[in-house]
């Protein structure tokens, strides 16, 4: 299938943000008080019965621990969101696709303008998050910056997958079997609340394969001010899951969309 | 007839979706400045048509022109000149009036000068000015379509293309869209469209086909038809006596007995209507002028359609 992709398909990233900016309140206040309530309750309350957090064969703080996998969890369900109900209800219910689609727009444009626009969601949020948690002071920088765009890239990683789901689904209820069988797992799994080491060997080799799994490592490693190879390690595994992920998604949303 | 004015040219124009054929190899051509009308019963293969000139869906087989251009190889440079009006509501329910014409300007990368200008022109064209920073889940349907056909018309098209334009609205509403296609054309738009309704298509288009399952059954202008395949009068009695019916069998004359209904046709080639009215003193035999409908109903049949 032969894919002619533009620049056009900044307009439609352009309409997405135009949406965002109407709502902006809403999309502002949720990434400010959502990592808010998890460090307070997290962080801070459960924290005090947490006795041995270690990275690295280093005592951590609770905290500390979990600030960047907050960021991390933020970044999934943006674009992941985002580019699955999101998506759907543009295509299916609103019919702002077949709008698109009418002029000189093409399908692949459009896709690749939602999942680019996943992970500018993701970015914008995670810009707000890691301001809200450097007032905890568990935030290293200057390496830490360096979350940015790893922020993005993570966006793109799972607005791709997102996307290759709404391509499959005939009915929206049936998202909720990635969601149940695939984001809620690594959400609690991922070396996200506690480490790996705490879960049974098969389970830690398993966790290797997950996308948040590399994507909190690369971010607690950065938040620590560290470079080391789970950084590169992470970064690849990314890079390579968005490769294989976007031209399915664009493959099989064409297929759907262009009958 | 390739000519300067040939706006589309479809030659053996197929379209299948796996084993169900759609379109059968149909060819046709549209002039410029015409209004040109699609025809036919649902399923006929209309809507299938012309998803396929403004490129939402792929040719299986044979030649589909637009300007001259190959819908194939160039559905971009195409879409740029042509208007879009769906069936469904396509409208952006997340933006107000003004900034769904604003972002749809922008996909034909119209600067946001020209697109402002020209979104105050059409929606005082449109008489939809006080609405411009409406949600669009205010409006009424008639509103929606208005505003629909408005849109589609952002880029100056040279060809607007409208699937069901009024189909779900109130009379008042049609009429209203209709006086503005009307307009439209006069200003020389070309103008294609879909419909069912046989009141739009005998009032607005200068040329139509009437399709069915895929192929083309008739083509010509609404008088044309109507003149080759009605006749332009009709005589019809409602519950005919068997007498009636035996006298008029004994006539030679074109006829269609429906059981509650005794249908004549072209009767303004005989003096039929005088002469039942006087033989027969029937109240309910009524002479009227042919429509589309009867044209229709003639090359599609009555019976139901799943």
């Amino acid at each position: 299938m032969k894919m002619d992709i533009s620049w056009r398909f900044l307009r439609v990233w352009q309409r997405n943000l135009a949406v965002y900016r109407k709502n902006w309140l809403i999309n502002f206040l949720l990434p400010f008080f959502s990592p808010l309530f998890y460090l307070v309750a997290f962080g801070i309350s459960f924290s005090v019965f947490i006795v041995n957090i270690r990275y690295d064969a280093n005592q951590v703080s609770y905290i500390s621990f979990i600030a960047p996998a907050i960021i991390a969890i933020n970044i999934m369900n943006n674009s992941f969101f985002e580019n699955t109900y999101g998506s759907f209800v543009r295509m299916y219910y609103q019919k702002t696709f077949d709008a698109m689609m009418s002029t000189p727009l093409n399908a692949e444009e459009i896709i690749t303008g939602e999942i680019i626009w996943g992970a500018t969601k993701s970015l914008i949020s995670s810009v707000i998050m890691l301001l809200v948690i450097s007032f905890f002071g568990v935030v290293s920088y200057p390496a830490a910056l360096l979350i940015i765009p790893v922020a993005f890239l993570g966006g793109i990683a799972f607005g791709a997958v997102g996307m290759c789901f709404t391509s499959m689904v005939k009915i929206i209820d049936l998202f909720s079997f990635p969601v149940f069988l695939f984001i809620t797992p690594m959400f609690l799994f991922s070396g996200t609340f506690f480490p790996l080491t705490g879960l049974p060997v098969w389970a830690q080799q398993v966790a290797l394969f997950l996308p948040l799994t590399h994507l909190v490592n690369v971010l607690r490693a950065l938040n620590y001010g560290l470079f080391n190879a789970d950084v590169l390690i992470g970064i690849c595994y990314l890079v390579v899951f968005s490769l294989i992920t976007i031209p399915i998604a664009l493959f099989k949303m064409k297929r759907r969309l262009i009958k | 007839m390739d000519n300067d004015q040939t706006l589309i040219k479809a030659t053996n124009l197929k379209k299948s979706f796996g084993d169900f054929v759609a379109v059968r190899e149909i060819s046709f051509t549209v002039e410029k400045g015409v209004c040109f009308g699609f025809l036919g019963p649902n399923g006929a293969g209309k809507t299938s048509t012309i998803k396929m000139i403004y490129g939402a869906s792929p040719v299986t087989a044979g030649d589909l022109f637009v300007f001259g251009l190959d819908i194939k190889t160039q559905a971009r440079a195409i879409k740029s000149r042509i208007g879009v009006c769906q069936q469904e509501n396509t409208l952006d329910p997340d933006l107000n009036v003004l900034q769904n014409f604003e972002i749809f300007a922008s996909y034909f990368n119209i600067d946001k000068k020209t697109a402002q200008d020209r979104t105050m022109e059409l929606l005082h064209f449109f008489a939809l000015e006080q609405r411009r920073n409406s949600k669009v889940a205010e409006l009424s349907g008639g509103m929606v379509r208005r505003l629909i056909i408005a849109r589609a018309l952002i880029n100056q098209p040279e060809l607007l293309i409208l699937d069901e334009p009024t189909i779900g609205l109130d009379p008042q509403s049609r009429h209203q869209v209709w006086d503005k296609l009307e307009a439209l054309k006069e200003q020389g738009l070309t103008i294609l469209l879909t419909t069912h309704y046989m009141d739009e298509a005998a009032s607005l288009c200068d040329e139509l086909v009437i399709m069915d399952n895929g192929t083309i059954l008739a083509q010509g202008s609404p008088q044309a038809l109507i003149s080759k395949y009605t006749g332009h009068h009709i005589i019809e009695v409602t519950e005919p006596g068997p007498e009636l019916i035996k006298y008029i069998q004994g006539k030679d004359v074109w006829q269609e007995n429906l059981g509650h209904r005794l249908i004549i046709y072209a009767a303004e080639e005989h003096d039929l209507y005088r002469d039942l009215c006087s033989r027969f003193a029937n109240k309910d035999c009524l002479l009227r002028s042919a429509s589309l409908e009867d044209v229709f109903l003639i090359l599609t049949g009555r019976e139901l359609r799943e």
